[in-house]
């Protein structure tokens, strides 16, 4: 499988590789929320040039969009809610050492025994001219149901925690009666409604 | 089949240089039209110029336990990204790279400058800069989903996310015609990523000059001129995608490209300088309310059209 891949393709998933397990560590060496934010990033963006460097254009650069916004948003959120944002004091992200320690090997174990033991298909598929409509094509096509199914249930799970974030309904907008003629809202929103 | 890239055609490295002079200069083009509009003419192009020499000579100034790291991998990245946005955006008919997903591309660069304008206020540990960042995420929650359904709007007219496919799909009919909703939230959209015009809370006298209120010397070079060059590759990036890139009669096509990205910007500034600045708080009511429906119904209009074989 690897013999397809042009020589710099190889050292090029091969460094970013390490970079990105790098970047990885570098989330629980470091001492500041936004700095372990953002090696996350850096993380992720390493995987994504692998996807390029794989020519799976499409799959990577839609990973680099989802995973900074994902970031930049988890960024307000940690920085807010968890201690020490900015380092000025120590600080670990490192939470029950050892049985996190325990699970880490469990897993690396497990996927790398099922990484050299799986019997990979050897028969060399012929590789499509434009992965992205191969892409487009199955996600539109065979596998529909899954990624419905799952589009669903990602949805229903963010109006869940919305729900259950929020200390306020509809009640306290509109009031008893649900009848007030303007929303009550702590936030005024940009339409006067 | 896809035609040259820029890269192919000029070999690699002169193509990188050229797009980044077309960078430069078209974010001194912005810079100067910008001049004009708030200022009437008097030298326009020279002055964008001599304040990048000035900035370029200035000491730096920083503040007390500034995150050094974050706040210069920010400021080096706002240009970078800018740059990096313009390779999928045909110069002379071609783009430096094309692939099948040229479009996501420029999303792409687009939210990673989300998280590097954050860190442009996050990194000198200063209140009005950080407030700064936070109004730029927030406004971005508002804008970045009309900004995605315009940009594939403009793929799915065309049937491919590659921005050379998109321009030949043009040659009979602009698709600003079909697709004028697009069309506004993508230059909208654009000039809220560089934070600039109406956008601009995050960096409004407000807060001080919020995310470049202590950027000084070349860091403030740097983050202005990536928000100019950017907002130039959008212009450029909105000629192609909806104003039909290089067709026009008479002229060459690359001028013609040159003239209707010229048209934009001016259009663009002399616009969004007239109008006052949104609140950020006010911002995501209107995005998700008004242009979340609007810009899927611009799109389901368009499928629509494709299905009846209006493009082909």
């Amino acid at each position: 499988m690897l013999s397809d891949l042009s020589g710099w393709a190889i050292t090029a998933v091969a460094i970013l590789g390490v970079l990105s397990v790098a970047a990885g560590v570098a989330v629980f060496v470091v001492d500041s929320m936004a700095r372990a934010t953002f090696a996350l990033l850096a993380s992720f963006l390493a995987v994504a040039g692998i996807l390029l460097a794989l020519d799976l254009v499409y799959l990577a650069v839609v990973t680099a969009l989802m995973m900074t916004i994902e970031m930049a948003i988890m960024a307000v959120f940690m920085i807010m809610f968890m201690m020490n944002p900015a380092g000025l004091m120590p600080m670990t992200m490192v939470h029950n050492a050892k049985g996190s320690a325990a699970v880490g090997a469990g897993v690396f174990v497990l996927l790398a025994v099922g990484i050299w033991t799986i019997d990979w298909p050897t028969m060399n598929p012929v590789r499509p001219d434009d992965s992205t409509r191969q892409l487009g094509e199955a996600i539109m096509g065979s596998h529909m149901l899954v990624m419905l199914v799952i589009g669903i249930g990602l949805f229903a799970t963010i109006l869940a925690g919305t729900v259950l974030a929020t200390a306020r309904g509809r009640y306290d907008r509109l009031g008893p009666g649900l009848d007030a003629e303007h929303p009550d809202d702590p936030v005024p929103g940009g339409l006067r409604r | 089949m896809p035609e040259q890239t820029l890269a192919e055609a000029w070999g690699l490295v002169p193509a990188v240089l050229g797009i980044v002079a077309v960078g430069v200069v078209l974010g001194v083009v912005v810079a100067a039209v910008d001049r004009v509009v708030v200022f009437g003419a008097s030298g326009a192009v020279v002055e964008p110029i001599r304040s990048s020499a000035r900035l370029l000579a200035e000491q730096r100034r920083t503040t007390l336990a500034p995150d050094r790291l974050l706040w210069r991998i920010g400021c080096v990245a706002v240009p970078t990204l800018a740059l990096l946005s313009l390779a999928v955006v045909p110069v002379a008919g071609r783009t430096l790279w094309s692939t099948s997903a040229d479009l996501v591309w420029f999303n792409a660069m687009e939210a990673l400058l989300w998280a590097a304008v954050w860190l442009v206020g996050w990194g000198p540990n200063a209140v009005h800069a950080l407030t700064g960042g936070y109004r730029f995420l927030a406004q971005g929650l508002a804008y970045e989903l009309p900004l995605m359904f315009a940009l594939i709007t403009a793929g799915l007219a065309a049937g491919s996310l590659r921005t050379t496919d998109v321009v030949a799909a043009q040659e009979a009919l602009w698709l600003v015609v079909t697709m004028p909703v697009a069309f506004v939230v993508f230059v909208a959209g654009a000039a809220a990523f560089a934070f600039w015009g109406p956008f601009a809370a995050p960096a409004e006298a407000d807060i001080a000059g919020g995310v470049t209120s202590e950027l000084s010397g070349v860091d403030r070079l740097l983050v202005e001129a990536g928000r100019a060059v950017f907002l130039g590759a959008s212009a450029a990036m909105a000629a192609a995608l909806f104003l039909g890139g290089d067709s026009g009669p008479w002229l060459p096509g690359p001028l013609w490209h040159l003239l209707k990205t010229l048209a934009v910007v001016a259009a663009l500034v002399w616009v969004g300088r007239r109008m006052p600045v949104l609140r950020p708080d006010r911002t995501v009511e209107v995005g998700w309310m008004v242009l979340v429906p609007l810009t899927l119904l611009q799109a389901l209009v368009v499928a629509v059209l494709v299905l009846t074989g209006f493009y082909a």
